[in-house]
């Protein structure tokens, strides 16, 4: 898209009239940060807000979840490898930086196929993947336990804590409690599972949806679009990002997805357990199961009292609503996740919302 | 043949490694007495750096080159012509000879185009594990000629770099990962020194601050300007030279390519009127031929550093608070 074409497109948002105040969810992490880099959120009309919702992976996972993988990597010696998101992210009692600095061999990869490589080379230890995001890298993750099948590598294995993401918006929405007037769904995510996939969303809950792209004219064309789908009460899902996501995903994807995995309920933080959201190790597979296979107890979690991350994840409040933002909870000292990872809600306002503040 | 304790052990190992690997290859100004004697006229610049990176060999140099050509510019962007190094290496046992030899004819060669001498230096060995295969301190010298005018900075004035952004950052974190699209970014790595040299001998007087942005990159330096100022820095996002491949990288790994790592970069604030010109003479150099002005001085914003989006819209540069980690997706 050229300038000029993108310079129209601002206009038009900038110019665009609302008589009564809007509130649009982007669900995905990246558009979060998207829209603050790209400056389309400092053009947003008067009357439009973005609530920011559960769409980064790191800030979802429950303490639980990695309580339980700080656990086998002190109790079983094992190498733990992880997403460098992941690194800061406080548990209930550490965090896998601090263990990383007492002596846990905690490695950083950006990919799990990284990680495999980690335990072909060294089949001496063990390799525990610590396994998060949402339908963006779980084919990858289920890619790399068949890898790891097909090439007899027995040291391997992955913490499952992937997540679903139409579960996560049909619960939210279930729970009432949020006013949101319609959705920017995740691009990537929908290259994945397909538009149609979102269904549910406007015909259950009456919600209009828009599938966007990441670059500024995707911005800027799906928040238009997005207005006028909520002033004509258009209850569908329009895809904007037609020419990466299909009405039916990438089937290659899914059926690797699903030759690993299968539905589980799992637990979302802030939002607790959501019936089938999550993804479980399918039998055939649970000798790369690192739960099965490094069984723990760990530690009663503990929630940190003052952090709000929960109810920033239900889209209730607003980063700047927690006391703690900015304060006691800041990026180099993180309180809750969503000021720890590049996608959470709490580092995107924090690191680019100075205008704001 | 590979580095043993006995290199670092004061005997006879030691001297025939700084004898004939080390002398030879660094030339013959390194002096081997308990210290170097030099004689200079006028007020000097002193600075130090130590070099710890990895990989040691990444596209487009090696951390000898690295060592030399920083403080090199940490000299020249004072205004001072560097004159002379010390070289101290911190080596780990294991390492292999032929390495070393490596990294120290790419010291020579980069003294050599800067111009400057390696008079003086320290070997140390340490056990395996105690270092990642080498670390290099240099100090320098310079002789002060013409500094930058430090005058205040001021509303309108301009802001210029002297090419592409990023491009030794993401050039090692591609190298680190293995990122096999990333092919043909090379670090930047350079000397300085005749570029910086030639702007400050034509414009005395219209620079107002020049820093190299190494760690932190450009939004760090422009932190460093604001910081409590009663001027904000506006950069023009359209106008940032900032290659594809960087790009590429950049979004893969969640990194923003203003605050990757540049070793041939220095960021000038510059008297508007002069700011033309000042980039003809910068585009003079080859480590200047891709100069041009990337934003203004304004006092609409003061304290910050901030982007203007090729909308129109605004985003802040904040300082950096940690490392920049790789993100899931």
């Amino acid at each position: 898209m050229n300038n000029e074409t993108v310079h129209k497109l601002a206009d038009a948002l900038r110019n665009h009239r609302l008589d009564a105040p809007m509130r649009i969810m982007e669900v995905c992490g990246t558009h979060t940060t998207e829209f603050f880099r790209s400056g389309v959120r400092d053009i947003f009309p008067a009357h439009l807000t973005l609530v920011d919702g559960p769409g980064c992976p790191v800030c979802v996972t429950a303490n639980a979840y990695l309580d339980t993988a700080i656990e086998i990597g002190r109790a079983h010696g094992v190498i733990i490898a992880t997403f460098g998101d992941m690194m800061k992210v406080p548990s209930s009692y550490s965090s896998l930086a601090e263990e990383k600095a007492t002596g846990m061999d905690v490695r950083v990869v950006y990919s799990p196929m990284d990680a495999l490589e980690i335990a072909r080379h060294d089949p001496a230890r063990e390799v525990v993947f610590v396994s998060v995001g949402f339908e963006t890298t779980a084919p990858t993750e289920a890619a790399t336990v068949i890898a790891a099948r097909d090439a007899g590598i027995r040291n391997f294995s992955i913490l499952p804590g992937n997540k679903l993401t139409v579960p996560a918006v049909e619960a939210l929405l279930s729970l009432g409690e949020v006013h949101i007037d319609g959705f920017i769904l995740p691009g990537h995510v929908s290259a994945i599972i397909g538009s149609e996939a979102w269904r549910p969303i406007p015909e259950r809950f009456g919600k209009p949806c828009v599938v966007a792209g990441f670059e500024t004219a995707d911005l800027i064309t799906g928040t238009l679009a997005l207005m006028k789908m909520i002033a004509s009460n258009d209850r569908t899902v329009a895809n904007e990002y037609a020419r990466v996501v299909r009405p039916g995903g990438n089937p290659t994807a899914l059926s690797m997805m699903r030759r690993v995995f299968e539905p589980d309920d799992a637990e979302w933080r802030g939002i607790g357990v959501i019936p089938g959201s999550g993804l479980a190790v399918r039998d055939e597979f649970s000798r790369y199961d690192g739960f099965k296979k490094f069984p723990v107890t760990p530690p009663p979690v503990k929630e940190h009292p003052g952090c709000r991350c929960g109810e920033l994840l239900r889209g209730l409040i607003a980063p700047t609503d927690c006391a703690l933002f900015g304060a006691a909870c800041r990026p180099e000292r993180p309180v809750g996740p969503c000021m720890v990872s590049t996608e959470g809600p709490c580092a995107a306002f924090y690191k680019y919302g100075g205008f704001d503040r | 043949m590979k580095i043993l304790p006995g290199h670092g052990s004061g005997g006879r190992l030691m001297n025939e490694l700084i004898e004939k690997t080390i002398r030879t290859r660094l030339g013959a100004h390194v002096q081997l007495d308990d210290a170097a004697l030099l004689s200079i006229d006028g007020p000097i610049a002193f600075t130090t750096d130590s070099f710890t990176i990895t990989p040691i060999f990444f596209p487009g140099g090696d951390i000898g080159a690295l060592a030399v050509n920083g403080t090199v510019n940490d000299l020249a962007v004072m205004g001072a012509d560097p004159r002379y190094l010390s070289c101290a290496l911190i080596i780990e046992e294991g390492m292999e000879m032929a390495d070393l030899e490596r990294i120290l004819d790419s010291m020579r060669a980069a003294a050599d185009a800067a111009g400057v001498a390696i008079v003086t230096g320290d070997t140390k060995v340490v056990p395996r594990g105690a270092a990642d295969r080498i670390f290099i301190n240099t100090s320098g010298i310079g002789i002060v000629k013409k500094t930058p005018a430090r005058r205040e900075i001021s509303d309108g004035d301009a802001i210029l770099i002297n090419g592409h952004i990023g491009d030794h950052g993401m050039a090692i974190m591609a190298a680190r990962n293995n990122l096999s699209f990333s092919k043909g970014l090379q670090s930047d790595c350079a000397s300085l020194k005749g570029m910086i040299g030639a702007v400050l001998e034509r414009h005395p007087g219209s620079v107002k601050f020049m820093r190299d942005a190494t760690r932190g990159g450009v939004a760090s330096v422009l932190n460093e300007i604001v910081a409590g100022r009663p001027y904000g820095a506006k950069l023009r996002e359209p106008s940032l030279p900032i290659r594809d491949a960087v790009k590429g990288v950049c979004g893969i790994l969640g990194i923003d390519a203003l605050y990757a790592a540049n070793e041939g970069k220095a960021v000038m604030v510059v008297d508007n009127d002069a700011a033309e010109s000042i980039v003809s003479v910068l585009r003079e150099h080859p480590e200047g031929k891709d100069a041009c002005i990337i934003g203004v001085i304004d006092g609409t914003h003061p304290g910050k550093a901030y982007l203007e989006t090729a909308i129109g819209g605004r985003r802040i540069l904040p300082l950096l608070t940690e490392e920049q980690l790789p993100r899931i997706c």
